[in-house]
């Protein structure tokens, strides 16, 4: 699951990254950018819930 | 704001050098912060600790880190996307080879780069404090100052990606990072998060049933004689990266120590403000934590916001300080003893965040170029920071003996406290 969420992470800042380099007016770098941001804000959230799960399971 | 060293003459260099000769002071400071909100029986670790961390750091960025780093202007490594060039990592050579240590602004970037690498890799010692092994943390900041910090470093001050979205895109003046709230803080305090998730928290300190166990710090005064430390510090970190990367005009300089100033003095009041009507009582070490948040919240923009504007990012920077301690403690069950996840990284993003927030109006282009450089220090330096201290924990385990966090890292891996004149009592906390 934190694998994942890193994944997640690495996946929106791919998304923001292809952005910049490929688009050229700023609204549409904008909306990329913003849903690049989205993914990345799921995949710390996963991140920090699979910490917290492997924490109370751990004796 | 000016291309860096348009105009830089004779009193910019000697204001720059003096200004970098006062960093390591903010080390020291959170030299103090970290050992004074651990425990007693590792205090003298955590000062050796830093001393080995700050040396590793050096000698790192000494060998390699500059030349990722890099500086405007210098040989960079490029790729061509879209019609433009961009820069993704410096090109020079190791060992700080090709530097003319004669004043002139690359030799200046090499000695603040160095000393901005060692700032950042005391971060994460506050939040491994009394369960990191010593040769780990050191082989953890080699990773740091080798690697991440220099290539973010360069992406935002070495002419990098980042700092080309202004010229390549149209977004503002490209991403703005002042005084290395992204660079340093955000940097150190990912890599915080990365090694409290890796490390797991301290024993004892949560019960059965997940609840926390309060592990108060050994000494208030380190902690908060640390803060006024970092302060001092913190106005010549933001003053040299200000004019060496921003290309602030020297006159800017008492602007930038203001700003430093009113950022955490409004951040250590609204913790002092918030701590006392929450709990009756005012917490110092969360207002010490509020007022290094305000300090690293307002570097982002020192040299561009107004002393008002600082005001507000530092009363945001202390709220955020205080409920995010809280809030990573109860909910999110990361150990950071020394609330490094919340000051530097939280408060790091948040100042940069602010800077694209209190732009001129109509400027949308610079919110959203604040909002990449955010998104790169989440998608790219947290993910490289956890992964590469996992690997490392793979082949060199990173983390104490259980009997090492019972006996205390200064018996355990030093052979003598850091008060061998004083009693040692049982410690309630251990529990299993």
């Amino acid at each position: 699951m934190k694998l994942t969420g890193f994944l997640l992470l690495g996946a929106g800042w791919l998304i923001v990254l292809a952005a910049v380099a490929m688009l050229r007016t700023s609204a549409s770098i904008g909306a990329f950018v913003l849903a690049g941001a989205a993914v990345e804000a799921l995949g710390l959230a996963l991140a920090f819930r699979a910490h917290r799960i492997w924490r109370e399971e751990k004796p | 704001m000016s291309e860096p060293f348009a105009a830089f003459g004779d009193p910019a260099r000697i204001l720059c050098f003096l200004s970098i000769l006062m960093v390591p002071c903010a080390i020291a400071g959170l030299v103090l912060i970290n050992a004074g909100l651990g425990r007693s029986r590792s205090a003298a670790h955590s000062l050796v600790g830093a001393l080995c961390v700050a040396a590793v750091a050096a000698l790192a960025y000494f060998a390699i880190g500059f030349a990722i780093q890099g500086y405007a202007g210098l040989p960079a490594r490029q790729l061509a996307a879209n019609g433009k060039l961009w820069s993704w990592a410096g090109a020079g050579q190791l060992f700080f080879g090709g530097v003319r240590f004669d004043g002139s602004p690359q030799s200046l970037a090499a000695l603040l780069g160095m000393f901005g690498a060692a700032l950042a890799a005391m971060i994460p010692l506050g939040a491994g404090a009394d369960r990191w092994r010593l040769g780990a943390s050191c082989a953890s900041t080699a990773i740091l100052a080798t690697v991440i910090f220099p290539l973010f470093a360069h992406w935002c001050w070495g002419g990098g990606w980042l700092a080309q979205l202004g010229a390549n895109a149209g977004l503002g003046a490209g991403f703005l990072d002042n005084g290395g709230a992204g660079a340093i803080q955000a940097v150190g305090g990912l890599s915080a998060l990365a090694v409290a998730w890796m490390l797991g928290p301290r024993r004892g300190k949560y019960s059965m049933e997940g609840m926390p166990a309060a592990i108060p710090g050994h000494n208030a005064v380190f902690v908060l004689f640390g803060c006024f430390l970092a302060w001092f510090g913190w106005m010549g970190l933001d003053c040299a990266a200000a004019l060496l990367y921003s290309g602030a005009d020297p006159s800017r300089a008492p602007l930038i120590a203001v700003n430093a100033t009113l950022g955490a003095a409004a951040a250590g009041l609204a913790a002092a403000a918030i701590t006392r009507a929450r709990f009756g009582r005012t917490d110092a070490s969360l207002c010490a934590n509020a007022w290094v948040a305000g300090l690293v919240a307002s570097s982002a923009g020192c040299a561009l916001l107004s002393p008002a504007e600082s005001v507000m990012v530092g009363l945001v920077a202390g709220a955020l300080a205080v409920f995010s301690v809280e809030w990573l403690e109860l909910r999110l069950t990361v150990d950071d003893p020394g609330g490094a996840i919340s000051v530097h990284a939280l408060g790091g993003i948040w100042g940069l965040l602010a800077v694209g927030l209190f732009a001129p109006a109509g400027n949308s282009g610079q919110w959203l170029a604040q909002l990449i450089g955010v998104a790169t220090l989440l998608g790219f330096v947290l993910p490289a920071a956890y992964g590469l201290n996992r690997l490392l924990d793979r082949f060199y385990r990173q983390r104490v003996a259980p009997e090492g966090e019972r006996q205390g890292l200064d018996l355990y891996e030093l052979g003598a406290g850091a008060y061998p004149d004083f009693m040692t009592h049982s410690d309630d906390s251990w529990q299993r």
